[in-house]
């Protein structure tokens, strides 16, 4: 599982590469080639229920749409209860190193515990804190900041 | 380095002008590893009487003390004298002056009229493997030998033979520990923004005889030196499981720190090298424990549910500072080192963090964010007194020298919309915000200053 050795931020990049890949399918015309996600696969996840919620400022709370999403998440870990996640925290680089691997912690643990109270098993969650080393956006603006507050969930 | 172990024999003026001053004598009997020193005497020239060389760091501050530096020779000779006029030029405190080196006693009215203060002459002779640098400091206005002192080491440790020479004029003429013989462990940083490869490194504190620790297979953050300098705190996200291990500089090994179920990270050790502070999460905070290096016994000081981190010791090991946000917003409060309640010292506007405290102990360093950038400043550890040294889009993780007279820091640049702009160095800056200079580091972050070298 390739899947396993990338962390949040690889994420992306294997996304893109796939959107790569699936448009190579078209142009080809290989038709019979599947090209949706394999089922309880973190594409499939991606293309369900969205790997990642978004947080403001130094918050750790939950907006209505982070909360939207980790419902989307928890009904498709409770469709594939073999799976087990890791969830990343990540803030923007407007805290200290230390601090932000504390805050990207929180913001995991937020998500975390959101999903089990949702039902998921707490025993097929992780958790992990990249504080601000794995920017998903690697500009420093408003939009890429907001980008950066995050919590990712990533099937293991 | 060569591993043979021979005592200081310190010039009788150096023992008369640090007994005059109350303190150690220019480096103690710590000194080993190779470094022989002898003392010469200037013939027929009276000696400095004690203090008369003392000039005050205060004017130091106003005016660099003007020093003649003479070329050494040539080949390794003139590369000992190049990192001497580096490390005293580039502190700020001394104004180098080049020359030719005179044939026995200077002319002291010629430095005079150059305006200089202090003149260094000596020689460098090659024995074979080993190195034999006959050093002399002079005070030009009276014309007295301050310290002649001969050092013979390992070819190989030209540089350190020339760190220790600056070290010796620094100490003798401002009365104060040099920390020129000392070295800077940080993170190499290499590779695209989102991911980039981090590498545990360690330099000389000029940006010398950098070397790499670790493979960079790894995110690998903040190292920290142990007291004897032998041995350096950091976390590693080996295996994706973020923690913090202890790597030693002499074997290379690398060993676990505590067993804890949270992410360990920000370590310290403290000052009698005994224990090492850090922070562990626990649901959405993070607290604060020690681990006993010899019993690997923990003792948990904070509980606030807060992010309680960044601890750092008092150098008399009574006191913590750390960063924790139980108030709202990060800020920097002072704990007794056995825990318990915490006084909060932080009040300007903004966040705080990554505070560390002086090894003078009259000064805690730290990085404060208001409206999207970075300071990097100063304060009493009773709160009062900030200063900013210098701001930035980032500036963090300060580290003090050896003697606490100047910070290396980390220092970003915005990477702008796309990214481009990014950079990150260390930089280094005096504690009155003068004379910051970048090191060549290269793609760095996470200093750290090591005690003096042995």
């Amino acid at each position: 599982m390739k899947l396993k050795l990338l962390g949040a931020a690889g994420m992306a990049l294997f996304l893109a590469a796939c959107s790569d890949h699936a448009n190579k399918n078209v142009n080809t015309g290989a038709a019979t080639q599947q090209v949706g996600p394999a089922p309880g696969s973190e594409a499939d996840l991606v293309a369900t229920a969205g790997d990642r919620v978004l947080f403001a400022l130094n918050q750790n709370t939950l907006s209505s749409d982070a909360k939207a999403t980790l419902d989307k998440q928890a009904a498709w870990l409770a469709k594939y209860p073999q799976v087990h996640v890791q969830i990343a925290g990540n803030c923007d680089d407007r805290g200290t190193e230390e601090y932000n691997i504390a805050l990207g912690e929180r913001r995991a643990n937020a998500a975390h515990d959101y999903l089990v109270a949702k039902g998921v098993d707490a025993s097929r969650i992780t958790t992990i804190s990249y504080g601000k080393d794995r920017p998903t956006a690697v500009g420093d603006d408003e939009a890429s900041w907001a980008q950066n507050r995050n919590a990712i969930t990533a099937v293991q | 380095m060569t591993s043979s172990v021979k005592p200081l024999i310190p010039d009788d003026d150096a023992d008369r002008l640090a007994a005059a001053f109350g303190r150690r004598g220019f480096m103690g009997a710590g000194v080993a590893g190779g470094l022989m020193a002898t003392p010469l005497f200037a013939a027929g020239v009276a000696h400095a009487q004690a203090g008369d060389a003392e000039i005050t760091v205060d004017q130091a501050r106003t005016a660099p003390i003007p020093i003649v530096l003479p070329s050494l020779g040539s080949g390794v000779a003139q590369q000992i004298t190049d990192v001497i006029s580096a490390d005293l030029g580039n502190c700020g405190l001394f104004r180098p002056i080049s020359a030719s080196m005179p044939q026995g006693t200077p002319d002291f009215g010629s430095y005079k009229s150059m305006g200089a203060r202090a003149a260094m002459t000596g020689r460098v002779m090659d024995q074979g493997g080993s190195l034999r640098v006959e050093f002399r400091l002079w005070d030009v206005v009276t014309g007295k030998q301050i310290q002649g002192t001969a050092y013979t080491a390992s070819a190989q440790d030209w540089r350190r033979i020339a760190h220790v020479i600056a070290d010796v004029i620094y100490g003798r003429l401002l009365g104060e520990q040099g920390y020129f013989n000392s070295r800077i462990a940080y993170i190499a940083r290499s590779g695209p923004r989102a991911r980039q490869t981090t590498r545990l490194a360690i330099m000389d504190q000029d940006g010398a005889d950098s070397r790499y620790l670790t493979n960079g297979q790894w995110l690998t953050l903040t190292p920290r030196f142990n007291p004897a300098n032998s041995e350096l705190a950091f976390m590693s996200y080996a295996n994706y499981r973020p923690r913090v291990y202890l790597f030693n500089l002499n074997t290379g090994q690398q060993r676990l720190l505590g067993d804890f179920s949270g992410i360990s990270f920000a370590p310290r050790f403290a000052p009698d090298g005994r224990s090492v502070v850090l922070s562990v999460t626990r649901g959405g905070g993070s607290d604060i424990y020690t681990v006993d290096l010899a019993t690997m016994a923990r003792r948990q000081l904070t509980s606030s549910g807060a992010i309680d981190t960044s601890p750092s010791y008092s150098p008399d090991g009574s006191q913590i500072v750390f960063n924790s946000d139980r108030g709202g917003s990060p800020q920097l409060y002072i704990m007794s080192a056995a825990g318990g309640d915490a006084k909060r010292i932080s009040y300007g506007h903004g966040h705080y963090g990554s505070p560390v405290w002086s090894p003078r102990g009259d000064l805690i360093a730290f990085s404060r964010i208001a409206n999207g950038s970075f300071s990097l400043g100063v304060m009493a550890p009773d709160g009062t007194g900030e200063r900013i040294l210098t701001q930035g889009f980032t500036v963090e993780s300060p580290t003090f020298c050896p003697n606490g007279r100047v910070l290396a820091f980390c220092r970003q640049s915005s990477a702008g919309s796309n990214g481009a702009g990014f950079a990150t160095g260390i930089n280094t800056i005096d504690i009155t915000g003068f004379h910051e200079r970048a090191l060549p580091a290269g793609s760095a972050s996470d200093p750290t200053w090591s005690p003096l070298n042995k």
